[in-house]
């Protein structure tokens, strides 16, 4: 290998995944069980799609018409013989009729079609991010956001391609079996020899659409190829430079695009060679006509407005196959989308309000764990036989390793997700008995990563209750120590937060979400502590924030700083989804079990114990 | 160009009607820009020209063979036998039908090279856009990347290069093809018979009229629809990123609010727009109708009169049948247009781009004597203007090899810019960093980065096996080195464990490691090429303190030729740094070793007794894993 090659190609380097994103991109042209689903979208729009069609009906009928018009103005008013000024004059008027006529139907059809689309895209999408409101969690754990962007967009949009041309589909349809009926109707011999050459055109593109589809297929994985390096090379452009990669990559990126390029030229060959065919089908077709027709003018058997409204046909005979070969490649790809489409839409909602659920107006604030047995997959459960009770106004700190089940707990108390056996209570009620709806009125839930949304700071602490007062926000804010911030910022509590409040701090978002919940002021408070990652002065400010959060509240706390778990009214020790022990700070201490071994250890964080270490400690306590 | 956009911040997102202004003015530039770039493919250009109007001359003269046959077939019965013989009519038919035929293969192969070669140019012209943004894309430094989203940045080089792209085939080619097609007919039309060609083509300049007004109109309904549908986009992401927040507040129906009143906009214009592109292509298709009435109306009476033939009659009739094809793409030639110029004036904007930080011309690469990094009087702000704040003021130091600087601080102190400022990620605003001496600006990037490497908070992990992203900077590296590297990061056992080992996929598609897993990755990935500087840009949050001090360990070893810098706030990271800096605001506030700064007792020791457990005084010192818990 040479020295230039060698710098181009190390040996372990790629740019990009070397598989395509996409599933399979070409699939079925039809499946039956998409066609109904859709079909179901169409039907709050029925009655513009019923007049769309019947105007396809007559905007089609008037283009078959219009060359037969002609013909008749031929030949009864125009050949030697027949000429007829006043029949000439009456004909134009009905080829004025016909062509406003073809107009009129022409724009309803388009029009309402595009209207219906376009609302049936939207309701598609509506539909897919309703029912994403509501599917397990788990699914939401399970799949990239990424991913359900591309189908709540690319496949929708795949859609649309396919639902505006649709109607053409149906006109061009239409259309072919209108121009056959007219051909054989106006001269049967002629008619037939005419549509002769149609079979050959069948046998050509079957031999040629497995090969076509194939390179269709190698030009679009290219282009996905390609496209995921570019993404990766956006998304990682900090370490590109920082690790002076630039070079290497764009030798790689270059094959990558030149396969791409080699790909779709070696398609395109296959697209236009199509053309050819079809022209010298047509032109055969034309042939036929004039030498066969033209010798059945001379002899006297055709009319000469016959031949002539054939030729008008003939050429426009392949128009409509033409465009219906462009509208199955939009049918497949509308189908794979569909597929997509229903795929999400079909995700099952693990959750369900019960018919009767009831809607939980008070809540005093109790939270009950009766033997709860919960998993994410089968036979591996996460929690076994769980059992605890919080009192209302009593803070409860869950503490453990990692993995010990912590934050699966804190979840099922919002019914986020449903358990296998047991029974999580909320204010004396079973969750499964009450509305997810009132259960979210009593439960807020702070989460270890504060995720706030492009919006006001202020829309962001009253989020949802946007009946909220401004003195509400600023109180609540103030509360947590937020406001001097808040103040600070360019437009105070206007301030918009570009890309999800990057230009905040870690704890400055915490504070927030702090503030937020202290605004939806609900009896009980989940709260998953952050970990490592936020500074010793952030730090303070959040516990003073959190004693305030906490006041008159249920808590349920995930906490992995010693000073917050001291300052709970009991601990519980979880370690692989079982309660160890449980106490308050001077109770478990005295225990000398797992937890007084991990607090001798001196961390300041338990996730700060190495995982064999915290193994050892648990064999330890469980043999105390 | 305007003066902003070449400027590095971020991208225009200037109002609507100012971009639908500039837009308009913008427009030849970037559609003559396009086709130059087409130009360029000299071959392959001419002969999808040259075939495009062959195509074209081959199709037009279809009708006349067709007129002609007419004629013949009607020549004979209007005169009778006499003056044309039946042998030599049908010699006539059988002459014009082979000569449609003949045409028709022609014009289908001529159409073939046209479609083949016009697309290929696109895809060339694709090709180089690719490459060009790709390059620019890694050239552009952090300020812009900072300002950009990456979302944004991905729609430019996917979306708007396909607009650009089918310029080509979709507009030049068609561009020609109308023209020739249009032209000639007309020259032909007129030829035949000068009223009626003129009848003929009365709807063309209707035509165009109307396309140039919904050119307009469609354009700016295009840049309203773009805006409110990233509101909707923006609203899903949101939402399904944040869905647990969204559930913990029990917030669904309020989203779907949200989500419904940005739907309602969308759909609003979205309608307007399907009528005004529909009226605007039936408009088009009526006035070419009305004119064949006109030619059947007037030609009719002229053949009652016996001005004209049937034949010549037919022939204008078959040739606006051919005209039909082209005047629907005249509307899809107004789409290309508009498509082209807003796709390739978001394109361009990128590509034409200049980067802030760039190496001097002829720029000598970095001497490496020992390996000294000095900050003197170092002064940064993220923006241009005086009046922007400071985000370092006045900072200096210096380490050399063997040495250790640890910079601790609250958070927005300005600790991560100091980081960034080695690789030379953003320049100074006053003052200078030298590298034995030179200034970092005064030398290659590619040398400069080659000696620094700063491991950064955030570990991006690329599509690739795990050796892979560990030789990230260095894909030349043997698996010896590549292991040794990963061992001193404490993930090589790890890595070992794994059914595919060192060749396991991670990042987007493959198996996904933990904060911390990925951080020391990212380390494994700092160290691995030796660098002379390394800076740690809290790149340990999220390891374990006993994992971190093994890490701490084994680099030791390696220590005594390289300088390091540590940036942290945890303590028990940096405590042992020969020097450690306290910075706040972007001043250096404390300085001195850890035990100097204890014995000060000014913020560098708050912060300590702070990180120390509330209550257990003596805790730091027995820490028996080195730690400040």
């Amino acid at each position: 290998m040479s020295v230039a090659e060698q710098t181009r190609h190390p040996p372990k380097a790629v740019v990009g995944s070397q598989v395509s994103q996409d599933e399979e991109m070409f699939g079925r042209a039809f499946d039956g069980r998409v066609i109904r689903r859709f079909l179901g979208f169409c039907k709050p729009y029925k009655v513009g799609l019923a007049i769309s069609i019947l105007s396809v009906l007559v905007y089609t009928a008037t283009q078959v018409a219009i060359p037969l018009v002609i013909l008749y103005a031929i030949d009864n008013a125009l050949v030697e013989g027949v000429r007829d000024r006043t029949l000439l004059e009456l004909v134009v008027l009905l080829f004025a009729g016909v062509v406003i006529l073809n107009y009129g139907a022409n724009f309803l059809q388009e029009n309402l079609v595009g209207r219906a689309a376009e609302r049936v895209l939207i309701d598609l999408r509506r539909a897919m991010f309703t029912h994403l409101q509501s599917v397990s969690l788990s699914f939401m754990d399970r799949t990239e956001v990424g991913r359900l962007m591309s189908r709540l967009q690319s496949d929708v949009n795949a859609l649309q391609e396919f639902l505006e041309t649709s109607i053409f589909a149906v006109g061009d349809l239409v259309l072919l079996a209108g121009i056959v009926v007219v051909l054989l109707a106006l001269d049967w011999n002629l008619g037939l020899l005419t549509l002769s050459i149609v079979p050959i055109l069948f046998v050509m593109r079957i031999i040629w659409l497995p090969r076509a589809r194939e390179a269709f297929m190698k030009a679009r994985e290219a282009n996905s190829i390609a496209n995921g390096a570019l993404a990766e090379a956006i998304h990682g452009v900090r370490t590109v430079q920082g690790m002076v990669r630039e070079k290497v990559n764009f030798a790689l990126y270059n094959d990558r695009a030149r396969q791409n390029l080699l790909a779709h030229l070696r398609a395109a060959k296959f697209a236009q060679a199509n053309v050819p065919i079809v022209d010298t089908l047509t032109g055969g077709a034309m042939a036929i006509v004039i030498v066969v027709g033209g010798n059945q003018v001379l002899g006297g058997t055709l009319d000469l407005g016959v031949m002539v409204a054939f030729i008008f046909y003939v050429q426009r005979f392949f128009d409509p196959i033409r465009s219906l070969t462009l509208q199955y490649s939009f049918m497949q790809r509308a189908m794979v989308s569909g597929q997509r489409i229903l795929e999400v839409l079909d995700v099952p909602i693990a959750v369900q309000d019960k018919p009767d659920a009831i809607d939980m107006r008070e809540c005093e604030g109790s939270i009950e764990f009766e033997n709860v047995t919960f998993g994410y997959v089968k036979n591996q459960p996460v929690l076994r036989n769980v059992s605890f009770k919080v009192k209302p106004g009593e803070t409860v700190a869950l503490v453990g390793p990692t993995g010990s089940g912590k934050t699966s707990a804190t979840a099922l108390v919002h019914r986020f997700y449903d358990i296998w056996d047991g029974a999580v209570r909320v204010g004396g009620h079973d969750v499964r008995d009450v509305t997810q709806e009132s259960l979210g009125r009593h439960v807020a839930m702070v989460l270890q990563e504060p995720f706030l949304f492009t919006g006001s700071v202020f829309d962001n602490i009253r989020f949802r209750c946007t009946d909220a007062s401004r003195q509400a926000v600023i109180d609540a804010a103030k509360a947590v120590g937020a406001h001097d911030f808040i103040e600070r910022l360019p437009q105070g509590y206007d301030t918009v937060l570009e890309q999800r409040g990057a230009n905040l701090s870690l704890g400055q978002r915490q504070l927030l979400s702090f503030a937020r919940a202290i605004v939806a002021d609900t009896k009980i408070l989940i709260l998953d502590e952050a970990t490592a990652s936020i500074d010793s002065y952030t730090e303070m400010q959040i516990q003073q924030a959190l004693a305030k959060l906490l006041e008159g509240r249920t808590g349920l706390v995930i906490a992995h700083r010693l000073a917050t778990i001291r300052g709970c009214d009991r601990i519980i020790v979880l370690q692989d989804g079982e309660i160890r022990e449980e106490g308050n700070h001077d109770q478990l201490i005295a225990a000398k079990g797992m937890y007084a071994g991990l607090y001798t250890l001196n961390y300041a964080s338990f996730d700060d114990v190495p995982e064999e270490l915290a193994d050892e400690l648990a064999d330890a306590g469980s043999t105390t | 160009m305007p003066p902003d956009i070449a400027s590095e911040e971020g991208l225009s997102n200037t109002p609507r009607a100012q971009q639908f202004a500039e837009g308009n003015k913008l427009e030849v530039g970037i559609l003559w820009r396009i086709t130059r770039m087409g130009l360029a493919h000299r071959w392959r250009m001419a002969t999808a020209v040259g075939a495009t109007v062959a195509a074209a001359i081959f199709q037009l003269f279809i009708p006349r063979y067709v007129g002609e046959a007419v004629d013949h077939a009607q020549g004979l019965l209007g005169s009778g036998a006499g003056t044309v013989s039946p042998a030599m009519a049908e010699q006539a038919l059988w002459g014009a039908g082979m000569m449609v035929l003949f045409f028709s293969i022609l014009r289908g192969l001529f159409t073939l090279l046209q479609n083949y070669h016009g697309e290929g140019v696109g895809h060339c012209i694709g090709y180089e856009l690719r490459l060009s943004f790709y390059e620019q894309v890694q050239r552009l430094s952090f300020s812009f990347h900072d300002k950009v989203h990456t979302g944004d940045l991905i729609t430019r080089g996917m979306l708007d290069l396909e607009g650009v792209r089918m310029f080509i085939s979709t507009g030049i080619i068609r561009i020609v093809l109308l023209t020739v097609l249009i032209g000639g007919s007309a020259w032909l039309l007129t030829s035949t018979n000068m009223v009626l060609g003129m009848l003929a083509l009365s709807f063309v300049p209707f035509v165009g009229w109307r396309s140039a007004v919904a050119r307009l109109k469609l354009r700016w309904m295009w840049l309203l629809m773009q805006e409110r549908l990233s509101v909707i986009t923006r609203r899903m992401e949101e939402n399904l990123t944040g869905i647990r927040v969204v559930r913990a507040f029990g917030a669904q129906k309020f989203e779907l609010d949200q989500f419904e009143i940005a739907s309602d906009e969308a759909l609003e214009v979205a309608i307007q727009r399907v009528t005004v592109r529909v009226s605007n292509t039936t408009m088009m298709t009526f006035a070419f109708f009305a004119s064949m009435v006109l030619v059947l109306w007037v030609g009719g009476l002229q053949v009652v009169d016996g001005e004209i033939t049937v034949g010549v009659l037919a022939e204008v009739l078959t040739f606006m049948m051919i005209l039909q094809m082209p005047v629907r793409q005249i509307g899809m030639l107004v789409n290309s247009f508009a498509r082209a110029s807003t796709c390739g004036a978001r394109l361009f904007e990128v590509i034409d781009r200049e980067p802030r930080i760039k190496d001097r011309a002829a720029a000598p690469a970095l001497k490496l004597e020992k390996g000294v990094l000095r900050f003197e009087d170092v002064r940064f702000s993220f923006g241009r203007d005086s009046g922007d704040a400071r985000v370092l003021d006045g900072v200096s130091f210096s380490v050399g090899p063997g040495e250790t600087l640890g910079i601790v601080g609250p958070p927005g102190s300005g600790k991560s810019t100091i980081a960034h400022l080695v690789p030379r990620f953003y320049d100074v605003t006053g003052g200078r960093v030298t590298i034995d001496g030179q200034d970092i600006r005064e030398v290659s990037l590619d040398s400069l980065r080659a000696a620094v490497s700063v491991v950064q908070q955030d570990a991006f992990l690329f599509t690739a096996s795990i050796e892979n992203n560990i030789a990230y900077g260095d894909p030349w590296s043997d698996g010896e080195r590549i292991a040794r590297a990963n061992r001193s990061a404490q993930l090589h056992d790890y890595v070992a464990k794994l059914p595919g080992g060192y060749e396991t996929l991670v990042g987007e598609r493959g198996v996904s490691l933990s904060g911390g897993q990925r951080q020391r990755l990212s380390i494994a990935r700092g160290i691995l090429s030796d660098p002379s500087i390394v800076v740690f840009d809290d790149s340990t949050a999220a390891v374990d303190a006993a994992t971190e001090r093994r890490i701490r360990l084994a680099l030791r070893a390696g220590q005594d030729k390289r300088a390091t810098v540590i940036i942290s706030h945890r303590l028990g990271s940096l405590m042992h740094a020969d020097e450690i800096l306290f910075v706040e605001a972007g001043r250096v506030v404390e300085r001195g070793s850890h035990a100097a700064l204890m014995a000060l007792g000014g913020k560098y020791h708050d912060l300590y007794r702070l990180q120390s457990r509330p209550g257990d005084d003596h805790g730091v010192e027995v820490a028996p894993l080195g730690e400040t818990s």
